[in-house]
C-alpha cells in the first residue's frame, strides 16, 4: 500500500480535530460536590479589624511576616507566611475591606495544572487541598490561579506551596456536620460574622436572602456563584462598590480549565493523536530509507 | 473657704479638686487655681437643677464622687439653690424656693436640666407652641408641666446645661414606643420656638466632672466650652471611646473575647465581638474615670460599652449587637489591592539586552574563528 506524506498529514489533522471535538463535548461545566463547604464574606459587615488574619496565623502556625522592612507583620500581599489578608479599597467616601484567601473554585485551575495532584480538590467537600509530599515545586498553580492565591516559601531550603485549605486540619469528627470536615479559624473569630462558614448551598441561599432583604445595601449579585465556573467562597459587596473595585477579577461564567483542558485533553484523547503521529513518523522514516535499503 | 475648713477640707484639697475639674475640660492648672480663688471669694455660681423624667442617677453620681469630702467640695464650688433631691423643703415651700431662686438670679444662674421632657398631650399630639405648654399630659410638678417650668427657667438662665442622656436626647424615657413623647432639653425648647444654646452632657449617668468643669468655666471666665454640632463639649465628647480605649491594642492585634468568661475575656481582650459600642460612642470614659474610680466603667469591668451617650445606640441597638467603626484604623496599614513590589526599569532591561546581544555576537564570532582555524588545519593535512 502506497501512503503519501500528504495522506498521512491529512489523516493526522482529521484525527486531531475529531479528538479535540470529542474532548470539548466531554468537558462539561462542573457542579460543586454535594457536600461542598465554603465561606461567605460580606464586605458591608467587615470592619477591617484583622482578627481573621491573626487567628489564621495562629491556627496554621505561620511565622510573622518580614516582607516589609521595619514593619512587624504587615504583609502587602498573600505570601508564604500569609494565607489570609484583609485588603482595603477606597470606595468613594467610604472604605471597603476585602478578605483575600483561596476561593476554593468549583473547577480550579491550580488542580488542573498540577501534574502530580499535590493540589487536588477533595471529592466530598470540594476543598482545594495541598499535599506537600507530592509537590515538585513547579509553581504552575501560582501562574494558573486567576485570583493569585497560591504562594511559595521562597526563603526555605525545602519550600512548599502555601494557601488556605479552609482549616481542614482543624476539623473535629466528633462535632459532626460541617465541622467534621473543616473549621476555618477566620470564621470562628470574626467579631461581626462578616465571614461565615457553611455548606456552599446554605451560604448561597443566605447571600440571596440578604440581597432580597436589603437590595439597597448590596451590589445586586453574589460573586462566586457563577464567576470563573463558580467558587466555594462567596462575596457580597456594598452598593456602589463593584467587585472589580475590590480587586476581584471579571472571569466570565466559564472556568479556565474548561477551555484549557478541552484543548489539552482533546489532543491526547485516547492517545490517538500521539499514536498516529508516531505511526506517521515511522512510515516516513521507513519510506525515506527506501525499499532497496531494506533489501540490501 | 472658712466653711470648707470647718468641714475638714484643706485649701490644698480644694485646689486639687478645682485643678481636676479644670483638667477635665482641657484647661491648664492655673485655671483651676483661678476657679478655686473665685469660689473661695464667694463668687459661686447659682445653679437651679430641675428633675424631669429620669432616675436621679446623674445627681447620685455627682454626690458619690469617691474621694472623701468631694461631694461637699462640689457643693461648695457651686451654690446649688434648687435641687429637689437634696433640699429640705417640700411642696409649697419648695415651689417658693424655685421662684425665689429664679427671681434673685435672673439672667445670671445656670440652669441644669436632668431628665427628659414629655411633649405629648392627652390626645397623643405633640406640643409645638410655648403657649400650649400646659397641655402636656405627663410629669406635672406643683401643677405645672415639665415643659412649662423648663421654658420659664430657661428664659432667665445665663447658661443651660442638660445633664445625662435623658436631658440630652431623651434617654430611656424616649425608647420605643416613647409613650410620653419624651425629648431632650434642646429639642423641647426648639420645638416651642426657643433657640438657646444647651450644653448637653449625655451619659447614663454623665460623668460629674463634665458638669463641674462646664459650670466652673462659665462661672470663672463667663464662657462655655467649645461644643460639637450636638451641643456636646468637645473636651469630653470629641473622641470615641474606641480611640482611647485601654483595650485598643487588642483590637488592633485582632484579639477578641469570643464569649463571656473565656480565656480572652480573662486576659482582657477587646470586647467588640460581645457588642461593644465603643467604636461609635463619643465620651471620655476611657480618659476620665467615672467618679474618680479607675476602671469603674463598663469596659473596665469587662463588659462591652453600652453606648449610653449616643442617641442612635443606647436603648435602641440591642446590647450585644456590634456597630460600625466610625473612624477605622488608618487605611495605610492595610495591604493594597494590588501589591506593588520593586520593578525593573525599561532602561535596565534594554541595557541587559544589549549586553546579552554583545556577548552572544562575540561568542558567535569566536566560534567562527575557531571553526575557520580548525577547518584550515584540516585542509592543511594531506
Amino acid at each position: 500500500m502506497k501512503v503519501s506524506r500528504r495522506d498521512v498529514l491529512k489523516g493526522l489533522a482529521a484525527a486531531g480535530v475529531a479528538a479535540a471535538a470529542g474532548g470539548v463535548a466531554a468537558r462539561e461545566r462542573r457542579a460543586p460536590p454535594a457536600g461542598a463547604v465554603g465561606m461567605l464574606y460580606d464586605a458591608t459587615l467587615c470592619i477591617g479589624c484583622r482578627a481573621c488574619v491573626t487567628k489564621c496565623k495562629e491556627a496554621n502556625s505561620l511565622p510573622w511576616d518580614r516582607s516589609q522592612d521595619g514593619l512587624y507583620d504587615q504583609p502587602i500581599d498573600l505570601s508564604g507566611t500569609n494565607k489570609n489578608i484583609i485588603r482595603v479599597a477606597a470606595a468613594g467616601e467610604r472604605t471597603s475591606f476585602i478578605k483575600a484567601q483561596c476561593m476554593h473554585c468549583v473547577d480550579p485551575a491550580c488542580t488542573s495544572v498540577c501534574m502530580i495532584g499535590a493540589l487536588h480538590k477533595e471529592a466530598s467537600t470540594g476543598i482545594v487541598a495541598y499535599d506537600k509530599d507530592g509537590c515538585v515545586g513547579c509553581r504552575y498553580c501560582e501562574v494558573a490561579c486567576a485570583f493569585n492565591i497560591p504562594k511559595f516559601t521562597w526563603d526555605r531550603a525545602l519550600p512548599q506551596i502555601v494557601k488556605c485549605e479552609l482549616c481542614r486540619h482543624r476539623a473535629d469528627p466528633r462535632r459532626g456536620g460541617i465541622f467534621a470536615v473543616a473549621h476555618p479559624a477566620c470564621c470562628e473569630v470574626c467579631p461581626r460574622a462578616a465571614v461565615v462558614y457553611g455548606t456552599r448551598a446554605d451560604l448561597l441561599a443566605e447571600a440571596k436572602r440578604r440581597l432580597a432583604e436589603a437590595p439597597e445595601r448590596y451590589e445586586p449579585r453574589v460573586y462566586g456563584e457563577e464567576d470563573g465556573g463558580g467558587t466555594q467562597v462567596l462575596y457580597l459587596s456594598a452598593r456602589g462598590v463593584p467587585f472589580e473595585r475590590l480587586g476581584l477579577p471579571e472571569l466570565g461564567r466559564d472556568a479556565v480549565p474548561a477551555l484549557s483542558e478541552s484543548i489539552q485533553h482533546g489532543i491526547y484523547y485516547g492517545m490517538a493523536a500521539p499514536a498516529l503521529l508516531f505511526g506517521a513518523a515511522l512510515i516516513a522514516i521507513a519510506r525515506r530509507r527506501g525499499p532497496e535499503d531494506g533489501e540490501g | 473657704m472658712a466653711e470648707l475648713e470647718a468641714l475638714g477640707v484643706s485649701r490644698r484639697d480644694f485646689l486639687k479638686v478645682c485643678t481636676l475639674a479644670a483638667g477635665a475640660i482641657g484647661l491648664p492648672a492655673w485655671a483651676g487655681e483661678k476657679m478655686a480663688d473665685k469660689a473661695a471669694a464667694g463668687a459661686k455660681p447659682s445653679v437651679i437643677w430641675l428633675h424631669w423624667q429620669e432616675c436621679t442617677g446623674c445627681t447620685e453620681s455627682l454626690l458619690r464622687t469617691s474621694a472623701p469630702g468631694v461631694a461637699e467640695l462640689i457643693l461648695s464650688l457651686i451654690s446649688l439653690d434648687y435641687l429637689e433631691t437634696l433640699m429640705a423643703p417640700a411642696g409649697q415651700q419648695a415651689e417658693e424656693v424655685l421662684a425665689a431662686a429664679m427671681e434673685r438670679g435672673r439672667g445670671k444662674y445656670v440652669l441644669v436640666v436632668e431628665g427628659a421632657i414629655p411633649m405629648k398631650t392627652l390626645q397623643g399630639e405633640r406640643v409645638t407652641r410655648a403657649s400650649d405648654a400646659h397641655t402636656a399630659a405627663y410629669c406635672r410638678v406643683g401643677g405645672k408641666t415639665a415643659l412649662e417650668t423648663t421654658i420659664e427657667a430657661a428664659k432667665g438662665a445665663a447658661a443651660i446645661v442638660a445633664i445625662g442622656s435623658c436631658a440630652s436626647w431623651g434617654g430611656i424615657p424616649s425608647a420605643d414606643p416613647n409613650p410620653t413623647g419624651a425629648v431632650g432639653t434642646q429639642e423641647a425648647l426648639r420645638s416651642v420656638g426657643i433657640d438657646r444654646t444647651v450644653v448637653t452632657l449625655p451619659g447614663c449617668p454623665a460623668n460629674p466632672y463634665n458638669l463641674l468643669g462646664t459650670v466652673l468655666q462659665f462661672a470663672t471666665f463667663g464662657t462655655l466650652p467649645a461644643l460639637d454640632d450636638l451641643g456636646r463639649p468637645k473636651f469630653a465628647y470629641a473622641r470615641t471611646i474606641h480611640e482611647d480605649c485601654p483595650r485598643r491594642p487588642h483590637f488592633d492585634a485582632g484579639r477578641f473575647v469570643q464569649k463571656f468568661g473565656d480565656e480572652g475575656h480573662r486576659a482582657g481582650y477587646c470586647l467588640y465581638k460581645l457588642g461593644c459600642k465603643g467604636p461609635a460612642t463619643h465620651a471620655s470614659c476611657s480618659l476620665n474615670p467615672f467618679v474618680e474610680v479607675p476602671g469603674a466603667w463598663p469596659i473596665g469591668i469587662g463588659h462591652p460599652c453600652f453606648g449610653c451617650t449616643e442617641q442612635k445606640l443606647a436603648f435602641r441597638v440591642p446590647l450585644h449587637d456590634t456597630v460600625e467603626v466610625e473612624r477605622p484604623t488608618a487605611p495605610g496599614t492595610y495591604p493594597p489591592l494590588v501589591a506593588r513590589r520593586g520593578a525593573i526599569s525599561p532602561v535596565a532591561t534594554g541595557l541587559a539586552g544589549v549586553a546579552v546581544g554583545v556577548l552572544a555576537g562575540a561568542g558567535y564570532m569566536a566560534t567562527r574563528k575557531l571553526d575557520r582555524r580548525h577547518g584550515g588545519h584540516e585542509e592543511g593535512e594531506p
